[in-house]
């Protein structure tokens, strides 16, 4: 018995698979994990996520903090419920997790970490607070839903309060607000347009059946680790974990190295690894031929090395399968994936594989 | 959870065979198990002609999920293999019992099915793995 979800009760209503994720009872599909994959791609689906934690930072020098805490750089995001989307690293350079921090003001942010991390994050986060005085405050009490697809924002501003609703829907992509007791914000982990709605946990059934209502439908995390697959969006475990720097995880992009006189913890570490070029890259692969790409798959480039998938499957939307994995540092574009054996061609590509409905690569 | 076909025998690793009129075995995996692996996207089969071991590896099964072999319930030489599964896999999903068959096995001497489960038997088992 794990931990559930104010919608537990929703999704065995739904009639879905539970399966333990991180510790909790989560739905992984409700019928057809590739009929919720094509919804979200097609129309709009949901996913229950109120098992991730949303942690509410406050104090004057919240900001000074976080510059500390994470790679990227918090004093980019001036605007009220600008999002950015961050590394947090220990003092060797490696990811604690990833996160997505939403600005109120310098002394007031919010974070949405991963739920298969809580303890250490919150231990970490707390630890390193201490020193600035910041008070860090778990919104356990709160439920999340994320809609996705391009008709999400649509079908879902149902749920909005009408004297927010025009605003909610002329807001930009990576903004969030408050509205009410709901937080809107126009995020996702899925490739497509979308909002996480956060809101009381009390309130959380009735929204999820005005959103059925609202004709979106129930999608498990067996169609969101697709959907976000494709989107060659990273997952925290698989794609990148404490022995692993974003630099090889595809994640440079994320690290703000200006000013170069913010001393963020982990700093030192990458700027090392930084300038004795990296001996990895984080690449999309494409398998040419019929079978599944999956996590931990041998990669094998010929007269340069070996290299691994971190995260592979089938992608319902391309009809092949596809991956990411680190490989050898090294200028190709084809290279051999062992399974079970047997060596199959596999096509380097550049990422993503689909973006808001299109698919993105050569086939 | 729907009723199973009386005429088939099964095994603890949720495989059904059908013993045909010609003396060959005819194996799938049953509702249970394809409903728990979820949408099929890409079924391993065996060469025609290869001989299995009891126990061994017959074919591998990929879905969404995960990827799942299947192990030979008997003894014997493969003598056909669904080609349609190569192309729709989910033949497996829709029909586990009839156009989702993978393997048709000429048992190796006489067909032992010492190992095997009846429809009962199985249907204990499945509502075991409900509680």
């Amino acid at each position: 018995m794990g931990l559930k979800t104010p919608l537990y009760e929703k999704h065995l209503e739904a009639g879905a698979r539970i399966v333990d994720f991180g510790g909790w009872d989560m739905p992984v599909n409700y019928g057809s994990q590739k009929e919720e994959h094509h919804a979200v791609r097609n129309k709009a689906g949901m996913f229950d996520v109120s098992h991730m934690t949303i942690v509410d930072l406050t104090g004057d020098r919240a900001q000074e903090f976080l510059r500390k805490l994470l790679a990227n750089d918090v004093a980019k995001i001036r605007d009220t419920g600008k999002a950015l989307y961050t590394c947090m690293l220990n003092e060797d350079g490696g990811v604690i997790d990833d996160l997505i921090v939403y600005y109120f003001g310098t002394s007031h942010y919010r974070l949405v970490v991963n739920a298969a991390t809580r303890e250490k994050d919150l231990a970490w986060i707390g630890k390193q607070a201490k020193n600035f005085g910041v008070d860090v405050n778990e919104r356990i009490e709160l439920a999340m839903v994320a809609v996705q697809g391009p008709r999400a924002r649509e079908l879902a501003a149902v749920v909005i309060g009408e004297e927010w609703r025009e605003h909610a829907l002329a807001m930009k992509s990576f903004y969030g607000m408050f509205a009410g007791d709901l937080f809107v914000a126009r995020t996702g982990y899925t490739g497509e347009d979308g909002w996480e709605i956060v809101m009381p946990e009390g309130d959380a059934a009735a929204v999820w059946d005005q959103l059925i209502d609202a004709g979106i439908a129930p999608s498990g995390l067996g169609a969101r680790d697709t959907l976000r697959l494709e989107a060659a969006m990273n997952l925290y475990g698989s794609d990148m974990d404490e022995g692993v720097s974003p630099l090889e995880a595809g994640l440079g992009w994320t690290i703000a190295w200006d000013p170069p006189e913010r001393d963020f913890i982990g700093r030192a570490a990458i700027e090392k690894k930084r300038a004795d070029k990296l001996k990895q890259r984080f690449v999309g692969l494409l398998l040419e031929g019929k079978g599944v790409l999956r996590g931990h798959q041998r990669i094998i480039v010929d007269g340069i090395g070996e290299g691994e998938i971190t995260s592979g499957g089938f992608s319902p939307t391309i009809e092949r399968s596809i991956a990411l994995a680190r490989v050898p540092a090294g200028d190709y574009d084809n290279a051999k994936v062992d399974i079970r054996g047997k060596l199959l061609d596999v096509r380097l590509v550049k990422t993503p594989f689909v973006r808001n409905g299109q698919v993105r690569i050569d086939i | 959870m729907s009723e199973l076909p009386g005429d088939l025998q099964y095994t603890k690793d949720h495989e059904w065979l059908r013993r045909e009129d010609d003396g060959s075995v005819t194996v799938g995996i049953t509702d249970h198990a394809q409903s728990a692996l979820g949408d099929l996207v890409y079924v391993e089969l065996p060469e025609v002609g290869q001989d299995l071991e009891v126990e061994g590896e017959m074919a591998v099964v990929e879905s969404v999920k995960a990827a799942s072999d299947v192990y030979a319930p008997i003894s014997g030489g493969v003598v056909a293999v669904n080609e349609e599964l190569a192309d729709d896999p989910e033949k497996i999903n829709s029909s586990p019992y009839d156009d989702g068959w993978i393997v048709r096995l000429q048992p190796a001497g006489d067909f032992d099915d010492s190992g095997l489960l009846s429809p009962n038997d199985y249907q204990t088992l499945l509502d075991d793995l409900e509680d």
